[in-house]
């Protein structure tokens, strides 16, 4: 092995990395805070919605579930393009993990409610608790647990998903370890790097989920 | 405005051909990933099960990393990778190479979890009617398990088509990278994106519903 | 008091109630006995509105329940329910479970609902366990703190759906025991039940329900010891 490793010049990148990696954070973040209520509206719709919606809400979870994330993507990128509409990287990225966080979503929402026996429904409004009432105290703190773990998972998702932004020019973690990598031709070592950011970003991100539902779950 | 776009051509017979070509690419890395990745998976998946901390520690450790680091990322370092030790890797050895341990990572936890559904009371049965250690995984573990994973190793399959467009970053044209090839050259991303959606969808939507029927049928 | 008039009640084309006639006067307790799709708990989700009804009317202390026009959920507080299913609230301690509606739908002040809870928890016997989740709770005592859920609304009326059915027969007693405790205190109760025992011993009359039809209503001696109808005396042959 005639290779010479060279890990200094990425140890000096590492604050702007760092920095990336807090990019890549919020875009997850957002994308998952805009994913969550969305997929709500569609598993909603999905249940109760009438024909014409529940249809587009079906279709859109569909799609979301049976296409790779990159394609979307690019749809957000290049396909909205043909009507003239051109996104920021940025916006590309978010409009697509959005898209498929909120199709994802949607179906483990749906598995939620279905998994909340009527009978706790009947419950509530014989106390004379208002359907609202019903669906805010007692159906969504139920389902809000049986969520909670697809829903960390789909968080872990996005921010893996979140490095396809590096195909469509937005300087996340990975385009940013792309753009050093590519001026220096030090590409493992960049990398490499940037493979134990992430591990630790998610790490940190199922910690900390870990501790929350200790805290909000204790029966 | 048509003379200047001559650069551009219309999209044309042709080029349908080059995006089933591209298709036949994705279809062909994806089914030796998923196989190899099964194998190996399944291989994992008892392991993890059977000797709880060594595998943990060792195999547990690796597929961890595997699942919690973006595919593209884990891409890109093996192809790099291959040169430094000497290997003579082309775009399709390494990405298939990469999607395989990626399948097995998702694999084994699947397979992990089938052993574990079969119940250590019903092994226990198998085992007080003089069955041995490997009659009981032939015979009771087995049959049973798989019921428990099939539908869930059809989830893994189909993650593993979709995340193959993924191996287009080292070169390798596949069905989103020749969509993209077209769509630069005649710039009608609209149709192009279409038709590639349209072959994921076409391929993922009926096996992800028989799955789920599949599962319903036997869970009730 | 609850006046039932010509009742009908229709699944589909399935004809559930067929007419039921039958007035439940304050202060007293009646059980409802009969083989399973009978049609007797139909006709308690009828009486708090969970139901729908195709013809005839529910009247509750000069309320219809029906009537567009009628506020069904101040009328629900007039009516205390209690489920064969207990349908604890899991998320909510067994303090939590009980002050969650006079918080919400009397607007108590949190102090009000917290201590009419424990009043309540302590009168079905279940004082020590304010701060403990249902999953932590038997049968018996997740379908008392059902009871002390209902009684904290301070209902007119107590309506149990096969209240002990669900239980393991080793817990059956302690619930029947707390029912046995409200009817001395004076609640209106309907209870439709399979304990003949209960319906025996604590109740002022007895209705039997034969496939959507009150065959016989009257005190439990007459209906016990001599039943009018042959629907009723096969039933009773059985159960016995």
């Amino acid at each position: 092995m005639d290779y010479n490793f060279h890990w200094r010049p990425v140890f000096r990148k590492l604050p702007e990395l760092l920095e990336a990696g807090l990019l890549t954070l919020e875009v997850a973040v957002l994308s998952m805070v805009l994913g969550i209520t969305i997929g709500l509206g569609l598993a909603l719709l999905r249940m109760k919605g009438p024909t014409p919606l529940r249809q587009i809400a079906t279709t859109w979870v569909e799609i979301a579930r049976n296409t790779p994330a990159l394609f979307q993507l690019f749809f957000f990128g290049f396909g909205l393009g043909a009507f003239g509409l051109h996104l920021s990287p940025y916006l590309i990225v978010l409009a697509g993990l959005t898209f498929n966080n909120a199709g994802y979503l949607a179906e483990n929402f749906r598995g939620g409610f279905l998994a909340v026996p009527e009978t706790q429904v009947r419950a509530a409004r014989s106390l004379g608790m208002t359907a609202v009432q019903t669906y805010v105290r007692i159906i969504i703190p139920q389902v809000l647990k049986i969520v909670y773990h697809p829903m960390t998972n789909q968080m872990v998702w996005a921010v893996l998903m979140s490095s396809l932004g590096m195909l469509v020019g937005f300087r996340e973690l990975s385009g940013e370890t792309q753009f050093f990598a590519s001026k220096t031709y030090r590409i493992f070592e960049y990398f490499a790097v940037t493979a134990v950011i992430y591990y630790v970003i998610v790490k940190i991100i199922l910690l900390a989920s870990n501790l929350v539902a200790r805290r909000l779950f204790k029966y | 405005m048509s003379n200047s776009a001559s650069f551009f051509t219309d999209f044309q017979a042709t080029d349908l051909l080059f995006l089933g070509e591209a298709a036949g690419r994705t279809l062909g890395i994806s089914a030796v990933s998923i196989t190899i990745g099964t194998i190996l998976g399944c291989i994992f998946g008892w392991a993890l099960q059977a000797s709880r901390w060594f595998a943990q520690a060792t195999i547990g450790t690796v597929l961890d990393v595997f699942r919690s680091v973006p595919l593209i990322i884990q891409l890109i370092l093996f192809y790099n990778f291959f040169p430094i030790i000497g290997w003579k890797m082309g775009p399709f050895a390494a990405g298939a190479f990469v999607l395989s341990l990626y399948t097995a990572a998702l694999v084994a936890n699947v397979v992990r979890g089938g052993i574990d559904a079969v119940g250590i009371p019903m092994r226990r049965a198998a085992r007080s009617l003089g069955m041995s250690y490997w009659q009981d995984l032939r015979y009771v573990v087995w049959p049973i398990g798989l019921r428990a994973v099939f539908p869930s190793w059809v989830g893994v399959a189909l993650s593993v088509i979709k995340d193959s467009a993924l191996v287009s970053v080292l070169g390798y044209l596949e069905l989103l990278r020749a969509s993209q090839i077209l769509i630069t050259r005649t710039q009608e991303p609209f149709i192009i994106l279409a038709c590639a959606g349209a072959f994921y969808f076409a391929l993922s939507y009926p096996l992800s519903k028989y799955s789920k029927k599949l599962e319903e049928g036997w869970t009730s | 008091m609850i006046e039932i008039k010509q009742l009908h009640k229709y699944f589909g084309a399935l004809h559930v109630l067929q007419g039921i006639d039958l007035n439940v006067s304050k202060g007293e307790v009646l059980s409802i006995i009969g083989s399973s799709g009978s049609g007797k708990s139909t006709l308690l989700y009828c009486i708090n509105g969970l139901e729908e009804i195709q013809q005839g009317q529910v009247v509750v202390d000069g309320t219809t329940v029906h009537d567009k026009k009628t506020d069904i959920n101040k009328l629900r507080q007039r009516l205390g329910m209690v489920f064969q299913q207990w349908n604890s609230f899991p998320h909510l301690t067994a303090l939590e479970n009980v002050a969650l509606a006079p918080k919400i739908v009397k607007k108590a002040s949190k102090d009000q609902a917290k201590s009419i809870a424990e009043k309540q928890l302590k009168h079905v016997g279940l004082g020590d366990k304010l701060d403990v989740y249902p999953s932590a709770l038997s049968g018996g005592q997740q379908q008392r703190l059902a009871i002390a859920r209902a009684l904290a609304m301070e209902p007119e009326y107590m309506l149990f759906d096969e209240a002990t059915s669900a239980l393991d027969p080793e817990l059956v007693g302690e619930v029947l025991d707390t029912m046995r405790l409200l009817a001395e205190e004076g609640m209106t109760m309907i209870c439709v039940t399979h304990e003949m025992g209960f319906a025996r011993d604590v109740s002022d009359r007895v209705a039997y329900f034969h496939q959507g039809v009150m065959e016989e209503v009257g005190s439990p001696e007459q209906i016990f010891a001599a039943p009018q109808s042959v629907h009723t005396q096969k039933f009773l042959a059985n159960v016995r």
